[in-house]
């Protein structure tokens, strides 16, 4: 919109106040992630500013204590197996939702996405009693099944967006040619959801990464993950450790969100169809 | 669904023309269906067994009572064919003093000791006390032996709880969470005033959920409309900075919180360097804390989706109103809200449903007057150990939950229930 010399007064003002609270609001959202970064260099022991000095201190302390360490694998080891089952499972799902034509096909995609609807302190606790029974509680397996049931939702979300760009011709043409079916899979349909399948999986290890409540629940200090690991030392005293472990969070979850925004953009670029202009 | 409406003409156009042809159409496409529903097999059981199967039985236990029917079966029995009024006769007596002496001694004793404590609290130490005593001498009355024993045994009021509760099924956890009770005549009744928690949970979950709704909308509103008027290059700029905190960890931004708002935190150590307040203001574990956080955490879940519903707004519908004589507010109010109003329901909509879920923000950041329904489930779970109640209260939240996506899914459309 042009804001000629003929906008009144009025809405001119309205605009800057709504910019300045913008921008106001915008500070206030990234505003405690800058806290957390510089306090976790701080050569204190206090999380006080103005800082005593900077320091290293309580990123060696993070990287050698076996507590974070062992944390911290735990947390990739969970993600990376949940990443991994769950892109698989929820790609062939979102594949089959597409290619097919049933009467049930609405049911079954909502079957798919409610876990993201129900409030994870109830998927947290009926986990619980559910792996309780079946001798799950406290195993590296139990905690990759609950994750998965989390991941599963977005993984198939964010493959059946790129499908609905996806040319149904395309592995028809490769298949007249006399490409078999997992020849087509492999050069024609994976090559063009792909960006849809990464950020699926991007998805699905930062749902897995950053979760707290489940493991809460089902996990014994043995498979404590990181964020487990830091919600008992919140609970507790927020020592400068926990900041330096709460930046490593951070940090893993800030860059794949990069990932996926440029996964985003190029899948885009590539749904575009040709000669249509942005 | 335009493949079907396109696939069908032509399939009806090769059967005129070639029976056999189509009976090899259809064969393939049955074989295609088959392969696609091999494909979603897995997930399908996958959700089934690790997700809706876990849920359904959650839900069950809010219901269930196997305690009674499994560690006192002769009492059970007794008891359901009882009137339930008075005192019981001599066979009740019977009943539950072979009962008490079969489990003497073994953790089952424990079970129903503290299955009947949710009830009447005080009949552990009871059943404890009676079963160090038996068995009662033979040819013997049971009836006088346990009350002598303990006067309790005397008293309907046990015996109408144990009347109540011998079902296979049982009320009393949705009851219990809902603040209410059954008389021995089975008349419904609010519990005594000081035992009443629920009702306020709710409320205060209610209130929470709320005033994080209210505020997450009136700041995200303006700020979308920014956003949707920004250039280009300012727009991604400003998305960006809305979808850092969106990808953080909830945990790392309710800790952050917690350093910030406490009495040495930033924002108190500000407002006194700037002489608005002379000493620190508490603002953390307690519903200042909560609200700030929630607010911080869900506000993205506001902005995103009336952003998204913003760019689709065109100018000319305001330049038209605009020229045809319309004020600034009139145009705001008339054209401008009612176009964006599905952005502002799907984002509300969004940010209610997942705030009165919300545990491990106000877990951190409230004190023990401002925790919600999630912390009472986590509660019932870990440390009370009162399953039924725990899942009586999971399924409330259910309900209310699935209630407001069904009825605001269809207002607004499902799919504008998405983040992104």
């Amino acid at each position: 919109m042009r804001s000629g010399s003929s906008t009144p007064l009025i809405e001119r003002l309205a605009l800057s106040g709504g910019r300045a609270f913008t921008y106001a609001v915008l500070v206030f959202l990234v505003a405690p992630i800058f806290v957390v970064f510089p306090l976790s260099f701080t050569a204190g022991q206090l999380l006080v500013f103005p800082l005593p000095g900077w320091s290293l201190q309580w990123y060696r302390e993070f990287f050698t204590s076996p507590l974070w360490t062992g944390a911290l694998l735990n947390s990739l080891f969970v993600g990376i197996v949940t990443t991994i089952v769950a892109t698989v499972l929820g790609t062939m799902a979102a594949l089959g939702l597409h290619g097919a034509r049933f009467r049930l096909k609405p049911f079954i995609m909502a079957l798919l996405v409610t876990p993201i609807a129900v409030p994870v302190v109830i998927i947290a606790v009926s986990a619980f009693y559910f792996f309780a029974a079946v001798n799950l509680v406290g195993t590296y397996i139990g905690l990759i099944l609950a994750h998965v049931a989390l991941a599963l939702p977005f993984v198939v979300i964010t493959v059946s967006a790129t499908l609905q760009g996806f040319d149904p011709n395309l592995p028809r043409a490769a298949a007249s040619l006399g490409a078999s079916p997992l020849r087509t899979l492999r050069t024609v349909t994976l090559p063009m959801i792909a960006p849809g399948v990464a950020s699926g999986s991007v998805f699905a290890f930062v749902t897995s990464f950053d979760e707290l409540v489940i493991a809460l629940f089902i996990t014994s200090p043995q498979q404590r993950t990181l964020p487990r690991q830091i919600f008992s030392g919140v609970s507790e005293n927020i020592s400068p450790t926990i900041t330096a472990a709460a930046v490593v969070l951070l940090m893993v979850s800030v860059v794949l969100m990069l990932v996926m925004e440029w996964l985003r953009a190029r899948s885009e670029r590539m749904r575009r169809p040709v000669g249509a202009e942005q | 669904m335009t493949a079907m409406a396109s696939a069908s003409p032509r399939s009806v156009s090769v059967a005129v023309e070639n029976p056999g042809l189509a009976a090899q159409v259809s064969a393939s496409e049955r074989k295609h269906l088959i392969k696609m529903l091999a494909l979603l097999a897995p997930s399908v059981i996958f959700t089934a067994l690790f997700f809706v199967l876990p849920l359904a039985l959650f839900m069950f236990r809010s219901v269930d009572n196997p305690e009674i029917q499994t560690y006192l079966p002769r009492t059970a029995e007794v008891m359901q064919s009882w009137s339930g009024q008075g005192e019981p006769d001599e066979a009740a007596f019977a009943a539950i003093a072979a009962d008490l002496n079969a489990i003497r001694g073994q953790p089952s004793l424990g079970l129903i000791g503290r299955r009947l404590n949710y009830a009447l609290p005080g009949a552990r130490g009871l059943l404890t006390k009676t079963a160090r005593r038996l068995p009662i001498a033979e040819g013997a009355s049971a009836k006088d032996a346990l009350i002598a024993i303990d006067k309790q045994w005397a008293d309907p009021a046990l015996w109408g709880v144990l009347h109540q509760q011998s079902g296979r099924l049982t009320d009393f956890y949705l009851l219990t969470a809902l603040d209410l009770h059954k008389s021995p005549e089975g008349e419904l009744r609010r519990v005594a005033p000081e035992q009443r928690i629920f009702i306020d949970l709710y409320g205060r979950t209610l209130s929470v959920s709320l005033t994080v709704t209210a505020l997450c909308l009136l700041i995200g509103f303006p700020v979308a409309a920014v956003m949707a008027r920004a250039g280009k290059r300012a727009a991604s700029w400003m998305l960006m900075l809305v979808l850092v905190p969106f990808w953080t960890s909830l945990l790392v931004r309710s800790t952050a919180w917690v350093i910030l708002l406490q009495n040495e935190g930033l924002v108190n150590k500000a407002l006194m360097a700037l002489g608005i307040i002379s000493s620190p203001l508490p603002l953390v574990f307690n519903r200042a804390g909560v609200i700030i956080a929630m607010v911080h955490v869900l506000l993205p879940y506001a902005i995103l989706p009336i952003y998204s519903v913003m760019k689709g707004v065109s100018g000319n519908h305001l330049r038209a109103a605009a020229s045809l004589g319309a004020s600034p507010l009139r145009v705001f109010r008339t054209v401008y809200l009612p176009l964006t109003l599905p952005g502002v329901a799907a984002g509300g909509t969004l940010v209610f449903v997942l705030s009165v879920g919300f545990y491990v923000t106000p877990a951190l950041v409230g004190g023990p007057g401002d925790q919600m329904i999630g912390y009472f489930i986590a509660y019932f779970t870990n440390s009370a150990v009162n399953w039924g109640l725990a899942s009586a209260l999971g399924a409330f939240l259910l309900i209310v939950v699935a209630a407001i996506y069904l009825a605001l899914g269809k207002l607004v459309g499902f799919n504008r229930l998405r983040v992104r």
